[in-house]
């Protein structure tokens, strides 16, 4: 049976470059980077040499790249780190509806620890007003953390017009980019952030590290004391292997940009004209253009997200779905809630993430399978018309 | 994280569909919630002669909907009454923790229907 990935926003197949490129730091070239010897200075060697190429993909300079543990730390180390070196300066933070839970649960505990937080909300497109932020901004805001494309419907902010409402006011601009990176240019400068997130394994890297841009001049509070790692901003002897790892998915997310750009976003674009053209009462969620190239959201009417995943898994396709069924917390998605799709509507969602190695085959797979599956299960809906 | 037996029963579903006139109808459940079933009984001589069922849900919706009709099928109305949503999960090898609330409707649209059809016997 065909074994068909196609749910590259939950995580990627990290490219064989990837592997390659980490296996020596695990075999031979095992040093701590804080030692002065030899291994020691291997292993310093090729920090510096993963910070640059990290940094390269986003226009950065090294000494801004701080490398974690993945997109969650990341998320966690910008706010926290900047509320809770602030916190005499001001206790207030804005940040969106639809962030990633890394951002949402890492404000409820800010809001614990006293600090306010305003949630902008977002349009049926899953699009930010600008001027909804610019409203929100108070003399006590001291960050706007707003996330540049979204993980599950693919919509893509404009960072840039937000990151100059908050300079204007003086105000710090963090955003989560784990999953527009390596999907379309990013720049630092152009979007013009203090701090952006990274993530390894939203771009063939391995899982378990990250990053976080902090612009120059940017001080924020560290959040895992110990020695002097990362400039002060986290501590911990650096994960040699997984830093490697990263720098080379980064380096050939920036040699291929415009490859994989063009490529998935054929794909993406023939997958919603197919599945739009062929099955009855389904929908686009999200923004039509202002959306990642990779990124496919559809909801179909009386059938249920998580059999929908399971039969089409059952034909060899991976794919993942916003239904409360398939959830932890068994609670619909809190974006396509924000999105003000009714709840019966959420639980027949389904994400299709592209990724450089999936092929316009696999699309006309995908959109067959789906028409067979919507039809069998709206067969047995108790809420589908009758025909 | 379903069993063999869950995964049997969701891809290949016994007794779907609707009995157009059923001596019961049972509907439990609520889309918004992201499961609702309905459970369609047909009886002679006081035993459940067909048991169908329509199912929105998960995959765990889906397969104890189908087990409930395989359970209930030719049994007496008095039987039926005593199957729970344990014995359909029983029946299943067992369901994810998660799922043994909410996907676990199956027994209740079988006693409601049971109901349905009692009360149109006036037998209430
Ligand atoms: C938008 C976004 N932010 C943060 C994260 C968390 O990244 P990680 O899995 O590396 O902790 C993810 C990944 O799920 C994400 O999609």
């Amino acid at each position: 049976m065909a074994k068909i990935y196609m749910d590259n926003g939950a995580t990627t197949k990290p490219d064989s470059e990837v592997v390659s490129a980490m296996l020596p730091y695990y075999n031979e070239h095992f040093g701590n980077a804080s030692s002065l010897h030899s291994f020691g200075q291997e292993a310093a060697d090729a920090l510096d040499r993963a910070r640059q190429q990290v940094a390269n993909l986003v226009g950065a300079q090294p000494e801004e790249i701080i490398f974690t543990s993945g997109g969650t730390e990341s998320d966690n180390l910008a706010l926290k780190g900047i509320a809770y070196l602030k916190k005499n300066a001001g206790k207030h933070i804005i940040t969106s509806v639809i962030e990633h839970p890394a951002i949402l649960n890492t404000c409820k505990n800010l809001q614990d620890d006293g600090f306010r937080v305003t949630y902008v909300p977002v349009d049926d497109q899953g699009l930010i007003d600008p001027a909804a932020v610019e409203d929100a901004i108070t003399d006590d805001t001291i960050l706007v953390s707003i996330m540049h494309g979204n993980n599950e419907i693919g919509t893509i902010q404009p960072i840039k017009e937000i990151s100059k409402i908050a300079h204007d006011r003086g105000v710090l601009m963090h955003t989560d980019a784990v999953q527009s990176v390596g999907k379309i240019a990013v720049n630092v400068n152009d979007l013009d952030v203090d701090m952006l997130s990274i993530s390894a394994h939203k771009i063939h890297g391995p899982k378990g590290v990250g990053a976080l841009y902090v612009r120059k001049g940017t001080r924020l509070e560290s959040l895992v004391k110990g020695g002097g790692h990362e400039f002060g901003k986290r501590a911990g002897t650096e994960n040699i292997p997984g830093i490697v790892g990263l720098a080379k998915a980064a380096e050939l997310a920036g040699q291929r940009l415009d490859d994989d750009a063009s490529h998935v976003t054929k794909l993406r674009d023939a997958a919603i004209t197919k599945i739009l053209g062929s099955i009855s009462e389904s929908y686009l969620n999200g923004h039509p253009t202002q959306r990642l190239p990779n990124n496919v959201h559809l909801r179909f009417s009386y059938v249920e997200g998580e059999s929908l995943l399971m039969l089409l898994d059952m034909k060899g396709v991976a794919v993942s779905t916003g239904s409360a069924c398939s959830s932890k917390s068994l609670e619909p998605s809190h974006v396509l809630t924000a999105l003000g799709i009714p709840p019966e509507q959420i639980h027949g969602s389904l994400r299709i993430t592209f990724g450089r190695e999936n092929t316009m085959d696999e699309v006309d797979y995908v959109v067959e399978s789906l028409v067979g599956i919507v039809e069998k299960l709206r067969a047995m809906s108790p809420i589908a018309p009758k025909h | 994280m379903y069993s063999e037996k869950v995964m049997e029963h969701f891809s290949n579903p016994k007794n779907v569909g609707e009995i157009e006139d059923a001596d019961g109808v049972g509907e439990v459940g609520n889309p918004t919630c992201g499961d609702m079933m309905n459970i369609y009984i047909k009886v002679k001589d006081g035993k459940l002669s067909d048991v169908k069922f329509k199912t929105f849900g998960c995959g765990a919706a889906i397969a104890t909907s189908s087990m409930i009709t395989e359970l209930a099928k030719g049994k007496t109305i008095e039987e039926a009454l005593e199957i729970t949503r344990d014995d359909v999960a029983q029946s299943l090898d067992g369901l994810p923790p998660v799922k043994m609330h909410c996907s676990n409707l199956a027994a209740d649209g079988l006693h409601a229907a049971i109901e349905d059809y009692k009360k149109k016997q006036g037998t209430d």
